[in-house]
C-alpha cells in the first residue's frame, strides 16, 4: 500500500516545460515564411521563453501544477516576484506553441474557413475577405512588438484584437478584449524581419497562404460546444 | 554639414524643426551607410534610416499637418516636436498615438545616428561627462555593464538611455523606455545617449543575439558628441557651437 502511494504522482505534477516539435520542416512554409526565420524563431526565441518560464516556476513550485493555459488566464493573480516573468514567458510559450499549429505547408490543410466557422465568419464579418482585412489592420496597427488575434468572445461571437509583447486575450485583467484565441499572428519583428524587413504588410499578405484552418476550425468548434 | 548635424542633436531638433509651417525632413546620416561596419551592418543602416526613421517622420508630418489645420490645435504644431512630446495630454485622442509614436520615433533616431560615428570616440576620464560617470557609477566599466544589462532586460521593443537630471545637480541615470517613448517626454529629463533595441536595429546581422549587438555597439559610440550634449545641458561652452534657433 505504501509503495502504491509512493508511485502515485499528483496528476498535475509536470516535468519542466519543453519545446514542442514542429510537424513540418523549417523550410516547409517557404516562400511565405523563410526557413532561417522558422529555425531561429523555434530553436532560439520560443526556447528562450520556455527556459525563462521554467526558471520562474522553479521559484514557486506550487505553480507547477497549473496548466500553461491556466498560468496565462490567471497571470494577474500570480505572486508578484514572478508575475511579469510568467506573463512574458508563459505568454510567449503558449503563443508560440499555438503559432506553429496555426501554420502548415501549402496544400496540406484547408487554408480557408469551412463549416460552422465559415458561417460564423460570414455572420460576424460579412466574408472571409473582410475578416482578413480587419485582422491585417489590427496586425498593422500594433506598434512595437505583439500579436494579432481572432477569437471567440464571451458572448460566443467572433472578435479581432491585438495585444502587446507576449500578452494574449486569455489573460484576465490584462487584455482589452477577453477572448479565447482561435488564430494568432506574431508581429514581433523577429517573426518576419529576415525576409520582409520593415515591410510588415507584405508579411501579413503572405502569411494567409499558409494558415492552417483545420486547427482554427477545431478550436472554434471546441469553443462553440462550451 | 557634420557640424550642423552635431548642433541639431546638441540643441534638440530645433535645426530640423525650425520651419513649423511645412513638413519636417529626414536628416541625412552624418556618415556613409557602411561606416559603422562591422558593428552595425550596411543593410540595417539603410532600412533603419530610409525605412523605419522615414516612416516615423511621415507619421509625424501627417499628424502635424492635421494639427496645423485646426484653430484649436495649431499651437501644438508650432511648439516644436520636443515640447509637443511633453504636451501629449493636449493632443486630440485620435492623434496622440501618431504624435507619440511618430514624433518619438523621429527624435529618437536623430539622437541615435548622432551618437555614433565610424570607429567611435573614447570618453576621456577628464571630460565633464567622463568624470561624472565615474562619480555616479563608480567606474566607466560599471556604467557600461549597468547600461548593457538594462538594454538586455528590456522585453519587446524599446530603448536604453543615459540621461541627466538638470534639476538634480545634473545627476546621471540609466533608464529604459518602451516602443518609441523618450525620457524627454517628462520635463527635467535630458537624454544624452540612446540605444535602439527594437529587433529591427539588429536582427539582420545578429538575429536573436541582442547581447552581441549591444557589445558591438559600444565600439561606435561617439562619446565626444555625448559629452558635448552633457556640457550644453549644463550650460558649459562647447567649442564651435552657436545657439541656433
Amino acid at each position: 500500500a505504501l509503495r502504491g502511494r509512493h508511485h502515485q504522482e499528483h496528476p498535475r505534477t509536470q516535468m519542466a516545460h519543453a519545446l514542442p516539435s514542429l510537424t513540418y520542416d523549417y523550410a516547409a512554409l517557404e516562400p511565405f515564411v523563410d526557413a532561417t526565420t522558422m529555425n531561429i524563431h523555434h530553436t532560439k526565441h520560443h526556447q528562450a521563453y520556455i527556459n525563462n518560464l521554467n526558471t520562474a516556476l522553479d521559484k514557486h513550485s506550487e505553480l507547477k501544477s497549473l496548466s500553461l493555459e491556466e498560468l496565462n488566464i490567471k497571470v494577474t493573480t500570480l505572486p508578484e516576484d514572478v508575475r511579469t516573468a510568467i506573463r512574458n514567458n508563459g505568454g510567449g510559450h503558449w503563443n508560440h506553441t499555438m503559432f506553429w499549429k496555426w501554420m502548415a505547408p501549402v496544400g496540406s490543410v484547408n487554408h480557408a474557413p469551412i463549416g460552422s466557422l465559415k458561417a460564423a465568419i460570414d455572420k460576424d464579418f460579412g466574408s472571409f475577405d473582410v475578416l482578413k482585412e480587419k485582422f491585417n489592420a489590427a496586425a498593422a496597427a500594433r506598434f512595437g512588438s505583439g500579436w494579432a488575434w481572432l477569437g471567440v468572445k464571451e458572448d460566443g461571437s467572433l472578435g479581432i484584437t491585438s495585444t502587446p509583447n507576449q500578452d494574449n486575450p486569455m489573460m484576465d485583467g490584462v487584455a482589452d478584449v477577453k477572448m479565447t484565441p482561435i488564430l494568432g499572428l506574431d508581429v514581433w519583428e523577429h517573426a518576419y524581419y529576415l525576409k520582409y524587413q520593415n515591410r510588415r504588410a507584405d508579411y501579413l499578405a503572405s502569411w494567409w497562404n499558409i494558415v492552417n484552418f483545420d486547427t482554427v476550425v477545431e478550436l472554434y468548434d471546441a469553443q462553440a460546444k462550451k | 554639414t557634420m557640424h550642423k548635424a552635431f548642433l541639431a542633436v546638441v540643441l534638440g531638433v530645433a535645426f530640423v524643426g525650425s520651419s513649423f509651417a511645412q513638413n519636417l525632413e529626414l536628416p541625412k546620416l552624418p556618415y556613409e551607410y557602411n561606416a559603422l561596419e562591422p558593428a552595425i551592418d550596411e543593410a540595417t543602416m539603410k532600412v533603419h534610416h530610409l525605412g523605419h526613421h522615414m516612416a516615423y517622420l511621415n507619421t509625424l508630418n501627417a499628424a502635424l499637418t492635421t494639427l496645423r489645420q485646426n484653430e484649436t490645435t495649431k499651437h501644438l504644431a508650432k511648439m516644436g516636436i520636443d515640447k509637443l512630446l511633453q504636451h501629449l495630454s493636449e493632443v486630440p485622442a485620435e492623434l496622440k498615438g501618431p504624435v507619440r509614436n511618430g514624433g518619438g520615433g523621429f527624435v529618437n533616431h536623430v539622437l541615435f545616428w548622432n551618437s555614433m560615428r565610424p570607429g567611435g570616440a573614447i570618453l576621456a576620464e577628464s571630460s565633464t561627462l567622463g568624470a561624472r560617470i565615474i562619480q555616479d557609477f563608480g567606474s566607466f566599466q560599471e556604467f557600461k555593464d549597468h547600461f548593457s544589462a538594462q538594454a538586455l532586460r528590456l522585453f519587446g521593443a524599446g530603448w536604453a538611455w543615459l540621461i541627466t537630471h538638470p534639476a538634480d545637480g545634473f545627476r546621471l541615470e540609466v533608464v529604459t523606455t518602451p516602443n518609441q517613448d523618450t525620457p524627454a517626454m517628462e520635463e527635467g529629463k535630458v537624454p544624452l545617449l540612446g540605444l535602439d533595441v527594437w529587433e529591427h536595429a539588429y536582427y539582420l546581422k545578429y538575429m536573436n543575439k541582442r547581447v552581441d549587438y549591444v557589445a558591438a555597439w559600444w565600439s561606435v559610440v561617439d562619446w565626444e558628441a555625448v559629452d558635448a550634449r552633457y556640457r550644453v545641458a549644463k550650460g558649459e561652452p562647447v567649442a564651435g557651437a552657436k545657439a541656433e534657433l
